[in-house]
């Protein structure tokens, strides 16, 4: 009787010890899979903003992402929860992703819309998402202002205020 | 161990020491098939074909490309398509079989469900037999990935996507999946990694179960007859092989298939030489290019069902945004068919055509499915995207009726 | 016979998805446009006598400060670097150009570039100049001298990797033909907005029917692009899709060759299978 309850108990020692090593092994596969320091370690790009024209889309590459870069023309209303502002301009600055599955919407000036060719989603001037299967705007980058520079992966006070919203 | 006398010859030699002579009758001349199928009872055998087809294909191509975002379109659509000898005759191979496959994947599923062969002791094979689409389903993705193509890519970035739906981890889950913030060289390395060993280990060992899994319930029937198999078995090896209704697994039951599977080839290899768009999808002969999304993007033809349930909400209801909804209903759509042995309460095993309701049921899932496959290719603007929203719902409350409806079939008699 | 009727209720519902999915889906993504017009009917005909010695004083005079003439004794003056920084574009070589434009369209391209190649989109309308001057201040029999002239250097035949080469690698690389754009990537993305795509695989991504009225007419098919309507003759784009097929598809005919014995071959197995299965079936039926 002893003998088997012993025997069942070096069992489940052992038992515990390979499953302690199989949950190891499976961390370090985990590990594994992650993106490598390299990629992680963050990119940060910046761009003079004076060059831009209103109502003239600019794209640019930010980690490997399109970042939508719009100027206001003067009768743009304004959307102080969204709008970059650096003096007297306000710039529309998101990642050009739709939020819906990932696509690049394209600017169309004459309708001043984003329009989304996969599945007909819509965003406004501001990138506020107004028709169609995307669940939100267009996502802000974090972004610091620089004079009338910007610079894409920092987060400035502008930023951190916005994400708060 | 036998008692080893000198063998007369290769076969007692072998017979000796692997006990071949047990192994051909258990696994061959004495498995026993039932003799009243047609020849939908083939597609088992040419899907074992057309994965091998595209197991050797795979080998050749293998030899030649390489899986970095700089080099992969060119080893394909240069050194393979145009440089190697026959290497243009591989990669037709193995792009067109990737897509009949699916064909011959649906044609045997739906045999499965119109003789109710998923039920009954079958729930295994059944099982098994999803459990092998899901795994070639994500072979198909895998492998779609590879060239590096325009709808490689955006492919790749719509469906790893996806799972930034889910709660919590949503986001952190695409980046780990991807191998980096954006679809690069990390995602195709590791996707080729699973393309050529992981996915194929995995889909070899669920074919085994797959088989396996045959044996005890064994093979169904036109009539979905209860039949004594040893009784069979034994009138059969009397020598009353006409009076028998099974037929051993050789020669009888594989000289049919492979008549069928004969003139599956020649379909087959009309496609590789002749008709092979809708297999290589023209788009993808443009370069991955991250910063330019196709004017119209849509998976392989087998995948736009699904890819309609997931499109195929696009407003809010009670409160639901529409994008969780289609990945709600996209993510049942995968497992539904799981279920069927579950969701048919209905115990009678016989052909459709001979089950009042569940008929009608199957041969609108059928069209369901059909026209969920049309629209999910279609631009889902103004009425497509109406006729999509309501295949997507006649779709889930198919499956949500199905039980009720084979209930009252048992009820009410069944045949 | 059962069996015939299950093969014929697969066949069509095999058939409905594919037709939905195939020949409805791309006849949506495509939708049709007009045929090729060789003939240019937009524009006016130029009328007049053309002299091939008043046209060679011409040229001489006018064209070969930007554009070699390779067969007529006029080397290129600079390199391509330098030639597409100073102009915009590297101006192409027009010893081919009497064989493979058409006629009348190169009188009217000489006279008005930016209405020839249907671009006073990015041009005119956007106030910026065209690399190349118009010549509408020439009378119609100067302008006639100049292409009379132009015909009468030009080589009966060409190749059609020459074709290729004198109407499209200004703009556009081939990789696997070895072949990169005459113009550098940064002065052309100046010039057009972005770089033209490699031609290497486009035959078989864009497929030759959809050329056939693409290059006839960039802006039928992709309406306000910066890409010229270059003038190709008939017989010249022939050539030109005829290259592209070379270098994109080059495994066709061999692919086409090996079809029929490969499916002669099966043709005969699936017959001896069929024999095979009717003596073993005969024994249990």
């Amino acid at each position: 009787m002893a003998d088997k309850s012993r025997r069942a108990f070096m069992g489940n020692v052992l038992a515990g010890v390979a499953g302690v090593g199989a949950v190891a092994s499976l961390y370090a596969m985990k590990k594994t899979w992650d993106p490598l320091p390299s990629v992680v370690s963050a990119g940060f790009t910046t761009v003079d903003m004076t060059q831009l024209e209103a109502g003239k889309l600019e794209v640019i590459k930010w980690r490997g992402k399109p970042v939508f870069l719009l100027k206001h023309s003067a009768d743009v209303k304004k959307d102080p929860a969204r709008d970059v502002v650096i003096g007297n301009e306000s710039y529309t600055v998101v990642i050009g992703l739709c939020t819906h599955l990932g696509c690049i919407p394209s600017w169309q000036n004459d309708k001043q819309i984003f329009h989304c060719a996969c599945h007909g989603g819509t965003y406004d001037v501001h990138a506020k998402n107004t028709f169609g299967p995307p669940p939100r705007p267009l996502d802000i980058p974090p972004f610091a202002i620089k004079g009338t520079s910007l610079t894409l992966g920092e987060e400035g006070p502008e930023y951190k205020k916005m994400a708060q919203a | 161990m036998a008692k080893l006398e000198k063998a007369n010859s290769v076969g007692e030699w072998l017979d000796q020491r692997l006990a071949t002579t047990k192994l051909t009758k258990v696994m061959m001349t004495e498995y026993w098939i039932p003799k009243d199928i047609n020849f939908l009872w083939a597609m088992g055998v040419v899907l074992m074909v057309t994965f091998k087809l595209l197991i050797i294909s795979g080998i050749f191509l293998l030899m030649y490309y390489k899986p970095d975002v700089n080099m992969a379109f060119d080893s394909v659509n240069f050194t393979i398509m145009q440089d190697v000898a026959y290497g243009w005759l591989f990669r037709h191979i193995h792009g067109v079989a990737a897509s009949v496959v699916f064909l011959v994947m649906y044609i045997h599923m739906f045999t499965g469900i119109y003789y109710g062969s998923y039920k009954r002791g079958r729930e295994m094979i059944w099982i098994s037999g999803m459990l092998l689409f899901v795994l070639f389903s994500a072979e198909a993705f895998s492998g779609y990935m590879l060239p590096w193509g325009q709808m490689s890519y955006w492919a790749a970035y719509v469906i790893t996507n996806i799972f930034g739906g889910i709660p919590f981890i949503g986001d952190e889950l695409v980046v780990w999946i991807r191998g980096n913030f954006y679809v690069s060289d990390a995602t195709l390395t590791r996707f080729f990694m699973l393309h050529v060993f992981l996915v194929p280990l995995a889909i070899i060992g669920a074919i085994a179960l797959h088989f396996y899994a045959l044996r005890i319930p064994h093979v169904n029937n036109q009539k979905g007859e209860e039949i004594d198999f040893e009784e069979e078995a034994n009138k059969y090896k009397a020598g009353n092989k006409k009076r028998s209704k099974v037929i051993p697994f050789w020669p009888v039951f594989l000289s049919k298939d492979i008549f069928v599977l004969s003139a599956f080839l020649i379909f087959f290899f009309y496609l590789v030489f002749y008709h092979y768009n809708f297999a290589m999808d023209p788009v993808n002969f443009d370069p991955a290019d991250g910063l330019k999304t196709p004017a119209h993007i849509y998976p392989e033809w087998y995948f736009l069902w699904s890819y309609e349930v997931l499109r195929g909400f696009f407003f809010d209801i009670a409160g639901i945004k529409a994008a969780d909804l289609g990945l709600i209903a996209f993510g049942i759509a995968q497992v539904v068919f799981m279920l069927m042995p579950w969701l048919d309460r209905s115990p009678t095993v016989a052909p459709a055509n001979q089950r009042p309701y569940f008929r009608v049921w199957f041969w609108l899932m059928l069209v369901v499915l059909i026209v969920l496959t049309v629209y999910g290719k279609l631009p889902p603007t103004g009425t497509n995207a109406w006729i999509g929203f309501y295949a997507s719902i006649a779709f889930l409350l198919l499956f949500v009726a199905l039980p009720f409806l084979t209930a009252k079939e048992a009820k009410v008699g069944g045949k | 016979m059962k069996e015939l009727k299950i093969l014929g209720v697969i066949t069509f519902f095999t058939l409905v998805t594919y037709w939905g999915v195939e020949p409805l889906a791309h006849s949506i993504f495509h939708p049709h446009v007009a045929p090729a017009d060789f003939k240019f009917k937009d524009l006016p005909a130029v009328k007049g006598n053309g002299d091939v010695a008043k046209g060679q004083e011409l040229v001489a005079q006018n064209c070969t400060a930007c554009h070699s003439i390779e067969k007529a004794g006029h080397p290129q003056l600079m390199d391509d670097a330098t030639l597409a920084m100073s102009y915009g574009v590297t101006p192409p070589d027009l010893s081919l150009a009497g064989l493979i434009y058409d006629e009348n369209f190169l009188a009217n391209f000489i006279k008005n570039p930016t209405e020839a190649t249907k671009l006073t989109h990015k041009f005119d309308d956007a106030g910026r100049a065209f690399p190349m001057p118009g010549y509408a201040w020439m009378s119609d029999d100067e302008i006639l001298s100049i292409v009379a002239y132009l015909k009468s250097i030009a080589p009966k035949t060409a190749s059609n990797k020459e074709v290729f080469e004198s109407a499209c690698s200004r703009c556009h690389d081939m990789k696997y033909a070895k072949i990169t754009a005459s113009t550098p990537d940064a002065d052309i993305k100046k010039y057009m907005g972005s770089i033209p795509p490699d031609l290497s695989m486009m035959i078989r991504s864009r497929g030759d029917h959809y050329l056939e009225t693409f290059i006839n007419d960039p802006q039928k098919q992709l309406h306000g692009t910066a890409m010229p309507r270059v003038g190709l003759s008939k017989d010249g784009q022939a050539q030109v899709i005829g290259y592209l097929e070379e270098v994109g598809d080059s495994k066709k005919q061999e692919r086409e060759d090996l079809g029929p014995w490969v499916l002669g071959f099966l043709a005969i197995m699936t017959f001896f299978a069929f024999l095979w299965k009717r003596e073993i079936w005969n024994e249990v039926k």
